[in-house]
């Protein structure tokens, strides 16, 4: 027993820091992840409602794509990928040495892309839920079509689509798990190495497991705090709590 | 020449014509995969859900803490868990005979998937469940049904309507979760793939998989479209 808290504290021996600094990394790049992913998601769900037809097949065929294939191949499409352009590009323009991709860069990037396309269909589900009625009033008050959405559409919008961005962001966080893959020191990356150094795989890959259990927990009750604010127009006299 | 070289034959495509063999074995290996995982997964998530709800309460409250754990960690985890961890117990497996199982790659990887998609299969079945008016039960009940009849003649077949959707699209998570299975040494589609692409830097491989994958996920998608539209057929929902 006594060994196996030796191992995973904060002392010499410890890999206790090192599992910190793999959580910090875990969080940094799901945190990174989360506003582009969302954003991106919001515009696609805009483009499948357009009145275009290229910008609604676009979308339809974005979110095919991500929502289809692996995670992890779209991970490795674009570290290598992009590695490989940059790397042409470098050598193109005739400059000495070599460019490497950052892990970091390439692993948000990947994760973005994927939760853009889940995220796109929880907006789109909000946006439907959204009665036509208020854009009409809004257009009726004079308010320009960008400023209905930003007014009068997005903030009923976040109330609708928070329980479903919740989960998405549940799956990103564990998603951000593959990013070991491709060498970035994030939790389950100091857990493999941890576990090849002192031969202790339950322990670590316990730990990380733990990780990621304190990460999803804290974050499903911060999803239900704000869902509870969000509501907190809609909630009945009496009826909260 | 085989079958399998044909297609990056015909698109000139030089690392398909090469590794096509292995991708399709890969591809075969990924069905396996899926396939018994996800049914022996369904089994065990419908006696969890069954325990869950009807079961002692100690029972329901062990079943709860499994499905945090399945649902809250990463399947990454889980594998390592189970091919490091349990994998690593040589002396102890070979004491009780069970060295076989826990030795082979293929089986790690079949325990973790099952383990894993049997908690997300339990709370669907369980959310199918309750969602049920308990009218229907009591009606069975009046009706002189035992509870065993009431489950499979009454209840049964108005839960796999409301589980089918989040079934289908727990296939298709599994589907791509399989892929994990390539980085504990097995060669299924994706481990295939980057054994390809390891050997030839050809990143097009990759976007073979990609389309496989999308092409396998889309025949799931519209095979549920049409279970659905033939299990709802009674209810004119539109």
């Amino acid at each position: 027993m006594e060994k196996y808290l030796t191992l995973i504290s904060f002392g010499p021996e410890g890999w206790g820091w090192a599992l910190l600094g793999g959580a910090w990394v875990t969080l940094s790049i799901a945190l990174a992840a989360l506003p582009i992913g969302l954003a991106l998601g919001l515009a696609i769900a805009l483009a499948s409602r357009s009145r275009i037809y290229l910008l609604r097949a676009f979308a339809t065929l974005y979110t095919t794509i991500f929502r289809g294939v692996p995670e992890l191949l779209t991970l490795f499409v674009i570290y290598f990928g992009i590695q490989m352009l940059l790397q042409k590009l470098w050598a193109d323009l005739g400059l000495p040495g070599s460019i490497e991709m950052s892990p970091f860069v390439a692993g948000m990037i990947a994760l973005s892309l994927v939760l853009a396309a889940f995220s796109a269909e929880v907006w789109l589900g909000a946006l439907n839920a959204i009665q036509k009625g208020q854009r009409e009033a809004a257009a009726a008050l004079g308010l320009t079509k960008p400023q209905a959405f930003r007014l009068v559409v997005f903030p009923q919008l976040i109330r609708v689509a928070l329980p479903g961005l919740g989960n998405n962001w549940l799956v990103l966080l564990k998603e951000t798990s593959l990013v070991s893959v491709i060498t970035l020191q994030d939790t389950m990356f100091i857990a493999s190495r941890a576990n090849v150094v002192t031969k202790e795989p339950f322990l670590f890959f316990g730990v990380a497991a733990l990780i990621y259990l304190a990460f999803s927990g804290l974050s499903a009750w911060g999803i239900e705090h704000l869902e509870r604010r969000a509501n907190r127009g809609f909630t009945r006299a009496g009826a909260s709590r | 020449m085989s079958w399998c070289e044909w297609p990056g034959a015909a698109i000139g495509l030089e690392v398909l014509e090469r590794y096509g063999c292995r991708m399709a074995d890969g591809f075969n290996l990924t069905l396996l995969l899926v396939g018994v995982s996800v049914s022996l997964g369904a089994l065990l998530g419908l006696a969890l859900a069954m325990g869950r709800l009807r079961g002692h309460p100690i029972l329901a409250r062990a079943i709860a803490v499994y499905t945090t754990f399945f649902r809250g960690s990463p399947l990454l985890v889980q594998l390592f868990l189970i091919y490091y961890g349990l994998g690593g117990l040589r002396l102890f497996w070979q004491d009780i005979g069970l060295w076989w199982f826990f030795r082979e790659p293929l089986y790690c990887c079949l325990l973790a998937f099952t383990l894993n998609t049997a908690a997300y299969q339990a709370e669907v079945f369980r959310g199918a469940m309750q969602s049920l008016p308990s009218g229907q039960a009591e009606a069975a009940r009046s009706l002189g049904m035992g509870s065993l009849a009431t489950f499979l003649k009454v209840e049964m077949p108005q839960a796999i309507i409301i589980a089918l959707r989040p079934l289908g699209n727990e296939l298709i998570v599994m589907i791509k979760a399989s892929s994990l299975a390539a980085l504990v040494t097995m060669y299924d589609l994706m481990g295939a793939t980057r054994l390809a692409f390891s050997r030839s830097f050809d990143l097009s491989i990759y976007l073979v998989a990609a389309l496989v994958y999308l092409v396998l996920v889309e025949i799931v998608r519209r095979l549920w479209n049409f279970m659905e539209a033939r299990l709802t057929r009674h209810l004119a929902l539109r």
